[in-house]
């Protein structure tokens, strides 16, 4: 550590950090705008000066951008003298000059960098007479608003959009005082991550325009720690809610799961908890086929009788809580609970698990996959399927650039000089997949193959790095060799996979890999993407039942009744056999949170809370169990589905589940399965309380409109919920000070009232949170020696040749269930596709842009991509209204001159 | 006795003294333009709402006495989707009008606000906009704010210059 005095106090400061991040670590106040600890810093903005002393006698020192000083034993600087103070204060009146008069009209008030370094530099009244410059604004798509009048050129925005998440369509246009940061032309931003320039820009000029429509300020939103139910990522959000509807998503800091950036599908697709297709009722279904409402209470007992009428499935969800799934599965039993994934997804997710289990290379987390110094991705297209991961492997490339300038003594954090120093150096990256991928320009090379061709290229790269792994034949020479070479050449490799193509053999393939190159003494990390956010929850809670077997005996008549539990069947399985299948059976009970098409065939619908309306755990893909809590009380009759499931156990008279918290399910659940041990312990319980024995605000002390936001109703103010489920309250009483790091309701800290607060609650910037880690891995691997682990999976696939291959694909924009009911994220929807290589399509005489149809599926635009493996067709899977499983093997195709092509999004409004 | 006299007497003065008490409500107390009674939202000089729904009104108050929720036009402006003030709450304090920055709230004079009923001292936007500019009758927000609405483009406000030329790379 290095001696530092700042301001005669004595500090210990990390050495080769910039003086601003290491300042900012002992959570002392320094202005600053264009370093971002994510970005490193560029020193453009001038804001962070600080007085440098020579020595310990040296009056007058000498002015310096902490953020482009280097950290260095017996430093002596000071952040309070006089001349340091007023320069600050000078630089934010040149950057006030032609900022226009907005505040009150602009989105990013109350919680605006600006405002806060405005402030907090002494900064008050205006001098400057003179005129403001002004600018047009674009359309951006119907994720963000931009509003140019208000830059201040710090550059974040580029920074961020090109040199971070890879963006190309985000540029700085025109020179001095004319600067200009937007696209060449209006049109949607192309980026899956363009929703990150909302927290990234210190200002309002790119701001959240689903949360502009109904706009509410930071200081009134209500907020509690949640977790993003739109991949299997468990990237941590702050929902935002008031007056009853969600407002917006934010990100939640975590140190190894999301860090400080979301996927646009996590911040704009949580709306679905808005949509006019929420269920707010129970109902039964008339005789004529019309749902009839039905108070809580009869359909609890609606419930019961079912309960008690013979033989009752239960089929789970890997979209609905661990808690849920238990309840499920405690009240019908063990024999009768399936997790309601489809047997070949369940079976790769149980393959999933058991290679995490038998241990062999470290399970690694998705900002750990940014400090891999090379990368092979086998069969998964994550920028669509958990575009996190992507994200982190975008940075991934850049381990070599830090090893080069760290050679050459450049600190990691001078961004300009990393950048310039390296050119074009980036470590090696691979891909194999069938479809093109949005992260193949990072690739050194891409192979576009089948999953079997794809699997047989890992099963080879794994025996190139070790021969006792099983050989395979007929894979790609020239990319297994490129491969072998980059990987056996680093010394952080990570391979990536996951279950979205489909393949087991692709799963056993990256194992081989990442075993093969732990044999070799490597830190060799393996990252698995699973499908959903509770994909390994449901895998680790196990059901007897495959979904399959469960449809047959409702289709046979063994079971007199089923309970679907947050789970549309017709997604997963073909429509008419599910159909078939639930008119068999009496009563079909269908818990969910949204009208589905299995709704619509139940017998009696219960509404289920969404995430952000209920507690719950949901497992992500590397094992950690992740506990959200409820944001708001939902509307209506709405309830978490534990709980309707419990009141409806009750009913029945089954005492041993007289649950009353979701502590005492989580605990239960945790009793009879030890994979699940740490689910207890991934926050603290409901009795919690803060230092002073508060419980935690989900309002922030600022909360407006108490005695007036329901005086429409009545004008007595009803007593606050008092929640007994959570350590929180609906309240802004009580202090958010970040002791337990999994209980941060929202960031803010005296003088910082955006979100860059989030140090505060840092350890160091960047680092880990104060208050403990956030989430509980629950993978503990064995040991297994590495003999062992290459008999494991010693069966390559065969690589078929003849006829097409269907091949499951995915989109960041529609793929997923719940977010697709975002209007933001709707309208980005492409629509189901079929992809075909030109020449796979010719051979069959279709054209691009045509409606194709599917026997026994339904018809779907083509769309060519030269980059498709041949052979393989991609279908977009997912899709409302669109196919939802691959059609059966060999199916013919044929063209549909009726299809009419869902409209692309086009500029639709000026700003 | 002297006591008794003496009480008799300053009685008796004050006979002759003016009167302070009022005959209200048939007559009316004097009170002052900037009197602190009654809330109003009041319109800018071109008659359109000065509201912009930014919500420091609310968060001023120390009665959290005033819920609103922004919504948008499709001239560009913000307004407030519902402005709702609870009287019974109210302390006149004034300082919702001190933060409001487009002088949209303002305290009038009257403070006649007695109901039978308490649910009637909820007042919605419509029992609050009045249609005139209350005590700043120039003001007119949206033309000293840098964002577009119909009427007045880039460039236009106050103090602003037309809007730049990002593909001029002339120094």
């Amino acid at each position: 550590m290095a001696r530092v005095n700042i301001d005669g106090k004595d500090y210990e400061l990390t050495p080769g950090q910039n003086l601003l991040q290491a300042v900012l670590s002992e959570h002392l106040d320094l202005p600053y705008f264009c370093w971002h600890p994510a970005m490193g810093s560029v020193g453009s903005c001038r804001l962070c000066a600080v007085i440098q002393f020579a020595d310990a006698d040296d009056e007058r020192g000498r002015l310096q951008m902490a953020c482009m000083v280097n950290v260095q034993d017996g430093m002596r600087v000071s952040i309070d003298a006089d001349f340091a103070r007023d320069f600050r204060k000078q630089v934010i009146e040149w950057l006030m000059e032609n900022h226009p008069h907005d505040c009150p009209v602009c989105e990013e008030g109350g919680e605006c960098h600006l405002q806060d370094m405005t402030v907090m530099t002494g900064h008050t009244s205006r001098r400057y007479a003179g005129s403001k410059r002004t600018f047009r604004n674009q359309y951006l798509g119907p994720f963000i608003g931009h509003e140019m009048n208000r830059c201040i050129t710090c550059y974040r925005c580029v920074r961020y959009y090109q040199d971070y998440a890879g963006g190309r369509d985000l540029q700085a246009f025109g020179s001095r005082s004319r600067m200009f940061f937007g696209r060449e032309s209006d049109g949607v931003m192309e980026s899956e991550f363009a929703g990150n320039l909302v927290e990234v820009c210190p200002t309002g000029v790119f701001t959240d325009k689903p949360f502009s429509a109904t706009y509410t300020r930071k200081w009134d939103l209500q907020s509690a720690p949640s977790v993003c139910p739109g991949c299997a990522v468990g990237c941590n959000t702050l929902p935002g809610e008031r007056y009853g509807s969600l407002k917006r998503v934010h990100n939640r800091y975590h140190p190894d799961v999301n860090g400080y950036f979301l996927c646009d599908r996590g911040r704009f697709g949580g709306h679905f908890v808005n949509s006019p297709a929420r269920l707010r009722q129970a109902g039964v279904k008339a005789e004529d086929g019309v749902f009839e409402g039905l108070d809580a209470a009869s359909a609890a007992e609606r419930v019961a009788d079912v309960l008690s009428r013979g033989q009752v499935l239960g089929i789970g969800s890997p979209r609905a809580s661990l808690e849920s799934n238990f309840a499920l599965k405690a009240l019908v039993g063990d024999e009768n609970f399936s997790t309601g994934v489809a047997d070949g997804e369940a079976a790769l997710d149980q393959l999933m698990l058991s290679i995490y289990q038998a241990g062999g290379a470290r399970i690694a987390t998705t900002i750990e996959a940014e400090s891999a110094d090379a990368v092979l991705v086998l069969g998964e297209d994550v920028a669509n399927t958990a575009p996190r991961i992507a994200l982190a492997l975008r940075q991934s490339v850049r381990s070599k650039p830090l090893d080069m300038a760290a050679d050459a003594g450049i600190p990691l954090w001078q961004d300009a000089g990393v950048r310039s120093h390296a050119q074009q150096a980036q470590s090696p990256f691979l891909i194999a997949t069938p479809a093109p991928t949005r992260i193949d320009d990072l690739a050194a090379r891409a192979l576009r193959a089948s999953p079997q061709a794809v699997a047989a290229a890992g099963f080879a790269i794994a025996h190139g790095i070790d021969d006792r792994f099983a050989q395979a034949e007929g894979a790609d020479p020239g990319f297994v060799a490129q491969a072998v070479a980059a990987l056996s050449q680093a010394e952080r490799p990570l391979v990536v996979s996951g279950t979205a193509c489909g393949s087991a053999a692709v799963l056993q393939a990256a194992a081989n890999v990442a075993w093969a190159l732990q044999g070799q003494g490597k830190d060799a990390g393996l990252l698995l993407a699973g499908r959903e956010a509770n994909s390994l929850g449901a895998a680790l809670l196990g059901g007897e039942l495959g979904l399959a077997d469960a449809l047959r005996r409702l289709t046979e008549g063994k079971a007199d009744s089923v309970i679907i539990l947050e789970n549309d069947l017709h997604r997963r399985l073909e429509r008419e056999a599910v159909d078939q299948a639930l008119a068999k059976v009496a009563d079909v009970v269908v818990l969910d949170v949204l009208e589905t098409a299995t709704a619509e065939a139940a017998t009696l619908v219960l509404p289920a809370a969404s995430t952000a309306e209920s507690t719950g755990t949901f497992v992500n893909h590397e094992g950690r169990a992740q506990r959200f809590y409820q944001v708001f009380e939902p509307q209506q009759d709405v309830a978490p589905a534990w709980q309707w499931l419990t009141d409806a156990a009750i009913a029945a008279g089954r005492n041993d589940l007289r649950w009353r918290h979701i502590d005492d399910v989580a605990r239960a659940c945790v009793d009879g399965n030890a994979h699940l041990e740490g689910v207890a312990r991934t926050t603290p319980d409901a009795g919690h309380r803060n230092g002073a024995g508060q419980r935690i605000p989900r309002m922030t002390h600022r909360a407006s409109g108490r005695t007036a936001k329901d005086a429409h109703i009545s004008v007595h103010e009803p007593k606050p919920t008092v929640d007994e489920q959570t350590p929180f309250s609906y309240s802004m009483e009580g202090r958010n000070g970040g002791e337990v790091a999994a209980l941060i309701p929202y960031v803010w800290s005296p003088g910082w009232n955006s979100n860059q607060s989030v140090f505060k609650f840092q350890q160091e910037v960047a680092g880990p949170l104060r208050g403990g880690d956030v989430g509980v891995r629950l993978i503990e691997p064995e040991t297994g020696s590495l003999e062992a682990l290459a008999a494991k999976h010693r069966q390559p696939p065969a690589i078929e040749s003849a006829g097409l291959q269907w091949v499951p694909l995915h989109h960041v924009f529609g793929s997923d269930e719940l977010s697709a009911h975002s209007p933001p994220i709707a309208e980005r929807s492409a629509g189901a596709a079929l992809l075909l290589h030109p020449e796979d399509a010719e051979a069959l005489g279709l054209a691009d842009g045509q409606g194709v149809r599917i026997a026994g599926t339904g018809s779907m635009a083509l769309r060519l991509a030269p980059d498709m493996a041949r052979g393989c067709a991609g279908i977009v899977l997912g899709m409302p209204d669109a196919a939802q499983v691959l059609p059966a093997a060999g199916a013919a195709l044929s063209s549909d001159p009726d299809f009419k092509p869902r409209p692309a999004p086009q500029v639709i409004a000026r700003g | 006795m002297w006591s008794h006299l003496r009480t008799l007497w300053t009685v008796l003065q004050h006979t002759f003294s003016r009167n302070e008490t009022v005959q209200y409500p048939e007559e009316m107390p004097y009170l002052a333009p900037r009197y602190r009674g009654r809330i109003v939202l009041t319109r800018d000089p071109n008659g359109e709402e000065r509201c912009v729904a930014c919500n420091l009104c609310a968060v001023a108050c120390p009665v959290d006495c005033i819920a609103l929720q922004k919504t948008q036009g499709e001239d560009g402006r913000w307004y407030p989707d519902f402005f709702r003030i609870n009287f019974s709450r109210c302390i006149m304090c004034g300082m919702c009008e001190e933060a409001c920055p487009t002088y949209a709230i303002q305290l009038t004079p009257d403070f006649e606000l007695a109901e039978y009923n308490r649910d009637n001292m909820v007042y919605e936007k419509e029992h609050l906009l009045i249609d005139g500019v209350g005590k700043y009758p120039d003001y007119s927000f949206w033309q000293v704010a840098g964002k577009t609405i119909h009427g007045k483009d880039k460039g236009e406000a106050q103090k602003e210059s037309p809007p730049l030329d990002v593909r001029e790379l002339l120094p």
